[in-house]
């Protein structure tokens, strides 16, 4: 189990590590999305660290709890939490990450990639994927939870809509969606692109339970991941407000750093701020 | 004599289902329309209604092989495929899980709907899948073992049925074997390859060719993909020309299977007796075979054709 049970301040000191790893692996590849990667950091610190019922050295076992990133390109993220946790050989972050014959797909590969529970990439999928797993869980009577992070230019997909009313009208309440509201998405400000204001209300008017948190806060994304496991007959969304780029000053809410890699200057200083 | 395939589909599914505990159905409100309601009652634990949403369909059926489970997701070919693809390329063919998509309602034969709700495409298009086995059952006999060869099978898997009544090509079950397609009847003149629904019609094209001293061989190419290379080369050097036949555009579908294959590896004369480039329309299944071409004596005059070619 990895249930490390690490408190507070090494939950923070854990997923600056993680941070640090991802703009690893993005600037020496010179390729990959770092400001959605960063945006999503204590979510996954949270979930694999503190909650998730997981074995990495049996990546395979069927009671674990799953997770599914909808939001693909944020593979770096997955992929230095799941380095870190041994999964696979640390080195393969630099080594194999966005490589010919690499494990490490530009968006995360089921069948590449020891624990990754489900291949994703094409967004609006992963919410439909989770509601089969979860069906999966009821019917062979286990009672693993399916977690999936969602980024909020993502929403825009009918498909996640689709989902979200199987989710409800079948009462998949082992389903815990995490939705990453950093404000932002491929052209610009979401509010500007596509707005899906109001969120929580779309949302609860599916029928979610719905809890809505600052999604850099430990305590908080805790205390919700908490409350979705007690609650009963509903799926839970916990709509997470974030900051893209979140860690490294400038680079937060710089559209920008969706998808460029940084350059040598940016790097070193991004470094310094994650030390 | 004629059978329904859906009333296969029906029993098929009641009788796989208690073979084959870890099989659930999912479909898009299609129940009733497939005639799958007995399942649902039979085996509440096991259906899964997703409402009218495909996508979500396609989603829910690949989490649940993720699980271990075998989902058939069962719809009309156009909602199961067609609306879905790209789902279906990206959470079924490319993580390459366990999953069944299981079609009525392949090609014109589906009738008064019309063209919106006529799948001529969806060979073509789940041919181009990496990690997909592609099906086609040629009568209600042949559904049901090539949905226990599917549910064998460990891969995706798409099943093409027609919707309609189909003549009987089989009176008894025959074992189905995934890559490898069945020859009906032997012959050295010219080699008839049909698929689906078409496959009683080839033997009646054989028929009428014997009448005329022609010796036809007649293959029921139920597996398009992968795609049984054997019987088909040893067909074109022993008839050294033949016709494909299939209720599907001409594009990409069975007969573009075999040329595919011949133009590399025995280059004979082929004959294609399919759909034009051009929608259907609504109309009884008899009228529009006869309008666009899918009729006996088309599948006749298609092998005389074939044969002259072979002598130029």
């Amino acid at each position: 189990m990895a249930n490390n049970g690490l408190e507070i301040q090494q939950l923070q000191t854990k997923a600056r590590q993680i941070r640090r790893d991802i703009l690893e692996m993005v600037y020496r590849r010179q390729s990959g999305h770092l400001g959605g990667s960063f945006s999503i950091v204590e979510m996954l610190v949270a979930l694999y660290y503190k909650v998730m019922r997981i074995d990495p050295a049996d990546p395979g076992w069927e009671g674990r709890d799953r997770f599914i990133l909808s939001k693909g390109h944020c593979a770096p993220a997955l992929y230095a939490v799941l380095a870190d946790l041994g999964y696979f050989p640390k080195e393969y972050l630099t080594t194999s990450f966005r490589c010919v014959n690499g494990i490490l797909q530009g968006h995360p590969d089921l069948k590449k990639t020891p624990g990754v529970d489900m291949s994703s990439g094409s967004l609006g999928i992963g919410l439909s994927v989770a509601c089969g797993m979860a069906f999966g869980g009821r019917i062979k009577g286990q009672d693993f939870r399916v977690f999936v992070v969602i980024g909020d230019g993502e929403t825009n997909e009918g498909q996640i809509w689709e989902a979200a009313k199987t989710a409800a009208h079948h009462r998949l309440d082992k389903i815990t969606a995490l939705i990453d509201l950093n404000g932002l998405q491929n052209d610009g400000p979401t509010a500007q692109e596509m707005s899906m204001e109001p969120m929580a209300a779309k949302w609860r008017s599916f029928n979610w339970h719905v809890v809505e948190i600052d999604g850099h806060s430990f305590p908080q994304i805790l205390d919700a991941l908490n409350q979705a496991e007690q609650w009963a007959g509903q799926p839970t969304a916990i709509l997470c407000r974030t900051v893209k780029g979140k860690g490294v000053s400038f680079m937060e809410n710089q559209i920008k750093f969706h998808g460029t890699p940084p350059n040598d200057e940016e790097y070193q200083k991004a470094l310094v701020e994650l030390l | 004599m004629k059978r329904s395939f859906r009333d296969a589909l029906r029993e098929s599914l009641l009788i796989l289902g208690q073979e084959y505990p870890a099989m659930v159905v999912v479909t898009p409100d299609l129940a009733k329309s497939l005639r799958i309601t007995d399942f649902k009652q039979t085996f509440p634990d096991r259906f899964i209604t997703v409402g009218v949403s495909e996508a979500d369909m396609i989603g829910v059926a690949a989490g649940l092989a993720t699980t271990g489970l075998i989902p058939v997701a069962a719809a009309f070919a156009m909602f199961a495929v067609e609306k879905p693809f790209e789902q279906i390329r990206n959470a079924i063919a490319y993580p390459n899980l366990n999953v069944k998509i299981v079609a009525t309602h392949g090609g014109i034969g589906v009738g008064p709907d019309g063209a919106t709700h006529q799948a001529i495409e969806d060979l073509a298009i789940m041919r181009t899948l990496p990690n997909f086995t592609v099906l086609v059952a040629a009568d209600a006999c042949e559904t049901k073992t090539a949905l226990k060869a599917a549910l064998e099978h460990k891969g995706p898997v798409y099943l093409r049925l027609g919707r309609d009544e189909a003549e009987v090509v089989y009176r008894e079950e025959k074992a189905f074997i995934i890559g490898q397609a069945d020859l009906l009847t032997n012959g050295n003149d010219v080699s008839i390859v049909a698929c689906g629904t078409m496959v009683a019609k080839a033997l009646q094209a054989a028929e009428e060719l014997r009448k005329v001293n022609l010796k036809a061989r007649v293959i029921n190419m139920h597996c398009l993909k992968p795609l049984d290379e054997a019987i088909l080369l040893q067909a074109a050097e022993e008839t050294g020309c033949l016709v494909t036949v299939e209720d599907h555009t001409r594009i990409g579908g069975l007969g573009g299977a075999v040329a595919e294959l011949l133009v590399r590896k025995c280059p004979v004369p082929v004959e294609q007796v399919a759909l034009d480039d051009q929608f259907g329309e609504s109309g009884e299944a008899e009228d529009l075979f006869q309008k666009y071409g899918l009729t006996v004596s088309r599948i006749v005059s298609a092998a005389q054709k074939v044969m002259l070619r072979k002598s130029m």
